[in-house]
């Protein structure tokens, strides 16, 4: 279960690979390259890779409006989530959906949702499909503090329990539900105790120890797989940045607060962790591994640019499929 | 041909369905009977009342390749869910570009007239109309809701099928072999030459009846039955209104942005159609209120046969 030294730097790669590329795209939003809204993934990142890193391809995943993270630790391509995000024909969803609804059902991605919530039913009916398959397939939904406290949440863990779904609930609990801290509006300060309610595992992990988080998510995986049903896990973390990259979005914590919130660097923790094993990972490797890392990025703006933008008639297509 | 109620065109349809496609599963706070017995409980899950969990656990399941068809029973319960309904199901296929297809059935009893107040009678279709992304079907008869009911499941889109709470235990004709009925297709259930009603699931037998009634006066009436609102199957309306002159449309439903509403404006925007206006449209709907429990005012709040026959009266007065 512990992975190997080449499996962790993999890890670290994801991870920096998503940094990488949210800094591009908050910095491309702020240009005017990127339109409507993006949020940043960066401080959260050990979550979507810790998870993904013990999912199959066929296993289905489902994001939230923080997506960014979740598409490229379960496979997505680069080029086509940036020429999405420019909104460009070539985009995953041809330009019509943007940062918040970035999908690839081909992966097992079924898609960032805009609705805080609004993915958990869609992944549970995925779950259900995968129960009723029958080919060992497990369900992820990632959803974030706030939406534990709405609805959908409890109604899907109460059926995904009742059920025996093979499902992941992963809570990402970055302390704030846009700007209401956790600790203002949760019952509870853990979200994991309500899984006692449901009579499911309820697992609480540091989400800036990318190792911790996939060890918690293999033991959930192998669960779900083997018709024990679903687990919920919950990764403490921190939200680095404001709700949104909008220049006009309020955020309330003083420099200090965000200042100490940052000093859980799930990059850092993994790359020191490296460095600490026998030399598995030495400054020049972690150097020439971010160089790498933004040459891909800078090629996908390429790439981005490059691509047209949707015919005005496109407006007009898949509103139904054929 | 064998005779059968409109609730039985359900259940048969969605037998025979479930039959010829191992996709298809059933969800719903009630398992039907008949389907339980044939399908087992793995494809006829009996949920929760948790409507938002159910339709959206819809989506998740046809984006992964299945078929589910969703019992909301009442419309009423529908709102419950209407995030996932609105924002989800509705724009999931065009936000992600087309990549999946969502074939859901979504199955829900609208109308009134069976004294449950406001929040057990109620016809809100023209809200789900207004939603891009959903097909709205609305049939009056068990032979059109068996073949529509077919087509939707077919179909790889959400379909809500609206069911008609009052026409249930109606009895018609439906043939024994496989057949379907394609949606945008209206149908006109009478043929006439003065004045054309298009009328509205519960609306359509009491068209009829005052298309009898008006005949008795020497007034032709056209009684056209829409079948599916999205799509709707504007030429045959604009058609008949090229012919007749005149237009009634008749619906359960309150007139405000209503699906009588959009009729209206489709006819009177196609400028042959309006050309061959001799009189204002006119429409014959519930009151915009709530539906109201004593029978006295729930009956007083909802259009009638009779209403209908005086809107058609109205419009062609000096006729004969």
């Amino acid at each position: 279960m512990h992975p190997s030294p080449e499996q962790q730097r993999e890890m670290l790669r994801q991870m920096q690979l998503i940094r990488r590329f949210e800094e591009r795209a908050s910095a491309d939003f702020r240009s005017g390259a990127i339109y409507g809204v993006v949020h940043s993934y960066i401080g959260e990142e050990a979550i979507a890779v810790g998870v993904c890193a013990a999912l199959e391809r066929d296993d289905r995943i489902i994001s939230t409006h923080r997506g960014h993270g979740h598409c490229i630790a379960k496979g997505a391509d680069l080029n086509r989530m940036m020429a999405e995000l420019y909104g460009r024909e070539a985009g995953y969803c041809k330009g019509k959906g943007g940062s918040m609804h970035i999908a690839d059902f081909g992966i097992g991605m079924l898609g960032a949702n805009g609705i805080v919530a609004g993915g958990i039913p869609i992944i549970t009916g995925a779950g259900l499909a995968a129960q009723l398959e029958g080919k060992g397939r497990v369900a992820v939904s990632f959803f974030g503090d706030g939406a534990s406290n709405a609805g959908p949440f409890h109604e899907c863990i109460n059926i995904a329990s009742a059920w025996n779904l093979p499902m992941l609930y992963v809570c990402e609990n970055n302390q704030f539900a846009v700007n209401t801290p956790a600790a203002k509006s949760l019952a509870h300060e853990d979200v994991a105790a309500r899984a006692v309610g449901y009579g499911i595992p309820g697992v609480i992990v540091d989400g800036s120890d990318v190792l911790a988080v996939y060890s918690a998510a293999t033991e959930a995986v192998a669960r779900a797989r083997a018709g024990e049903g679903p687990t919920l896990i919950e990764c403490k973390t921190y939200r680095w940045r404001r709700h949104t990259e909008r220049p006009n979005q309020p955020d309330y914590r003083t420099p200090e607060e965000i200042e100490a919130g940052m000093q859980s660097c799930p990059i850092a923790r993994l790359a020191q962790h490296l460095k600490m094993q026998q030399g598995q990972l030495s400054d020049e490797e972690f150097e020439e591994m971010d160089r790498e890392i933004l040459r891909t990025i800078e090629a996908s703006v390429d790439y981005a640019k490059s691509c047209s933008f949707p015919a005005p008639d496109a407006a007009l297509e898949d509103v139904y499929a054929d | 041909m064998r005779t059968i109620t409109y609730e039985q065109a359900v259940t048969e349809a969605l037998i025979e369905e479930l039959r010829r496609d191992p996709k298809g599963i059933h969800l719903g706070t009630d398992a039907p009977p008949p389907l339980l017995k044939e399908f087992g409980p793995e494809r006829i899950r009996q949920t929760p009342i948790a409507e938002s969990a159910l339709t959206g656990m819809a989506v998740g399941a046809a984006g992964s390749g299945y078929r589910p068809v969703v019992n909301w029973s009442s419309v009423t319960f529908s709102f419950v869910a209407m995030d996932q309904i609105v924002n989800q199901a509705a724009k999931i296929h065009y936000m992600f570009g087309g990549q999946v297809k969502f074939p859901i059935v979504y199955r829900a009893v609208v109308g009134g007239g069976t004294r449950r107040a406001a929040q057990h009678s109620q016809s809100p279709y023209s809200m789900f109309m207004n939603v891009a992304g959903l097909k709205i079907v609305l049939p009056s008869t068990p032979y059109d809701m068996k073949g529509l009911m077919k087509t939707a499941f077919r179909d790889d889109n959400p379909v809500v099928v609206f069911e008609s709470g009052r026409l249930g235990g109606v009895e018609g004709e439906v043939p024994d072999d496989d057949y379907t009925i394609p949606l945008g297709k209206a149908d006109i259930k009478r043929a006439g030459s003065d004045v054309t009603i298009v009328a509205i699931a519960w609306m359509v037998p009491e068209a009829l009846a005052a298309a009898e009634a008006l005949a008795k006066d020497g007034i032709s009436a056209e009684v056209i039955d829409p079948r599916s609102l999205v799509p709707l199957d504007v030429d045959c309306i604009r058609a008949s209104v090229r012919k007749t002159g005149r237009l009634v449309v008749a619906d359960e439903a309150g007139p405000t942005c209503g699906a009588s509403a959009e009729i209206a404006a489709l006819v009177t925007e196609d400028p042959e159609s309006f050309a061959a206006l001799k009189a204002p449209v006119k429409r014959v709907c519930a009151l915009q209120v709530p539906i109201p429990y004593t029978p006295g005012l729930e009956d007083h709040v909802f259009p009638n046969r009779n209403k209908i026959a005086a809107a058609a009266r109205e419009l062609t007065r000096g006729l004969k």
